[in-house]
């Protein structure tokens, strides 16, 4: 399973790396975001492209469970 | 408020209070702009010395609080920072070199649109030019690097400098300089004023409105949801413009603007290219800053000296029209932000990769 971290980035970088990363076509593919806006844009753009999603809660961050 | 219907209500709130601050006195398609009032704040402390430019406007503080209140509420304040702190002020700098080559951040740039000032049309067609460039180097793998957790009162310490900020303005004490005419003199009432900024600094922190955003979006990803907030603005501006007889279309005798295209155009080529490497417009910025964002601090400090360096270099426009000082300075700073755009991208790497390869060879 594809993971990537994008705790720290600013805007739009979590996209642009969730994006990359998506491009791959991957089955399904785990994101950290550690910010309320990115988790949103984050997630959006999953939604734009065909994913489902699941945000859990880890700590102060969050991680986005995203699959076709 | 994550919903198209929040951040076209939020424009539309920006839109009418716009218009409704220069009804209460702030100068003609001024009822924003984050460029000009942090210019005219650098006025007020006496960063420089243009006597028609210089007050300390309640909006920004207004802003400021409004986003540090409702951030703090949803709980969403993380102090944070230390993403390329330097290149960020710089970037900042070059920021407010091109708004005060067009004369208006791209809040304002909207606002003069639906005020009929044509020559914002010129400036958002270089806006959209620049946001592209910026475009062109996030593919290359643009980045400032990551930031970090830092202890919650250096978050804290620009909110409350703003605190401060309004202390000044109320007790204006006589070391704070305050113009006697031109567009410094024209404001809308304190109250009025930091009412208007508190609202529009809490929605935009709930919708992350940014006028940078929406262009880079919508060419980036196909996601229309910033530039709605970019177009209700200029609809509800347009509407309120035309309700209170504001609206006059042309391209000559537009209030505090000039008619110089090209400068026009590649002031905001430079606005816009620098906006996307900071990831956010002047407005964006300093929402951010109050979210406990040091790196959009030091950008606002930027922005600040900034408007400083403008002001005491003659490289601000008039409404005469730009300066060669000006002009000069804008080439250079295409010259620093592709220099910043480059080095932070992955072609630098590729570069050094390929000169060690060639020196193995």
């Amino acid at each position: 399973m594809d993971r990537i971290d994008t705790r720290g980035m600013s805007c739009p970088q979590p996209v642009l790396m969730t994006k990359k990363a998506i491009d791959l076509n991957p089955e399904s593919i785990d994101i950290m975001v550690d910010n309320n806006t990115a988790k949103n844009n984050v997630s959006r753009f999953l939604k734009n492209a065909g994913y489902s999603y699941e945000v859990k809660e880890v700590e102060e961050d969050y991680l986005i469970c995203a699959s076709k | 408020m994550e919903s198209k219907k929040g951040i076209i209500f939020t424009g539309a709130i920006v839109g009418v209070i716009a218009v409704l601050l220069v009804k209460f006195g702030n100068p003609a398609n001024m009822g924003f702009c984050i460029a000009c009032f942090i210019r005219d704040i650098a006025g007020g402390l006496g960063m420089h010395r243009a006597g028609v430019v210089q007050y300390l406007r309640p909006e920004i503080m207004g802003l400021v609080l409004g986003a540090f209140i409702m951030a703090l509420g949803k709980r969403e304040f993380n102090s944070r920072g230390g993403s390329s702190p330097f290149i960020r002020f710089t970037l900042g700098i070059i920021v407010m070199i091109g708004a005060l080559m067009f004369l208006g951040c791209p809040l304002r740039m909207v606002l003069r649109l639906a005020g009929g000032d044509l020559n914002a049309i010129v400036g958002i067609v270089g806006f959209a030019a620049g946001i592209g460039l910026g475009i062109f180097f996030l593919n290359k793998g643009f980045s400032l690097k990551r930031s970090y957790k830092l202890s919650k009162t250096e978050g804290f310490a620009f909110p409350i400098i703003n605190v401060f900020l309004l202390a000044l303005l109320i007790s204006a004490p006589a070391f704070i300089f305050f113009s006697e005419k031109g567009p410094g003199k024209m404001h809308a009432p304190i109250m009025i004023a930091l009412v208007a900024g508190l609202i529009v600094g809490a929605l935009a922190q709930r919708t992350r409105l940014c006028m940078v955003g929406g262009i880079r979006d919508l060419i980036l990803f196909k996601d229309t949801y910033l530039i709605l907030g970019f177009i209700s603005i200029f609809v509800f501006a347009l509407i309120g413009n035309f309700a209170l007889g504001y609206f006059k279309v042309g391209f000559i005798d537009q209030p505090v603007a000039h008619a110089d295209a090209l400068w026009n155009f590649l002031g905001m080529v430079l606005c816009g290219w620098g906006s996307v490497l900071l990831g956010g417009c002047p407005m964006r910025q300093l929402i951010l800053s109050a979210e406990g964002n040091t790196d959009s601090v030091i950008t606002v400090m930027g922005m600040f000296v900034g408007a400083a360096i403008c002001h005491n270099f003659g490289l601000a426009s008039s409404p005469k029209g730009p300066t060669p000082n000006g002009q000069i300075a804008v080439i250079a700073c295409f010259v620093i932000v592709g220099l910043i755009g480059y080095f932070n991208s992955e072609m630098s790497s590729i570069e050094s990769k390929v000169k060690g390869d060639v020196k193995i060879g």
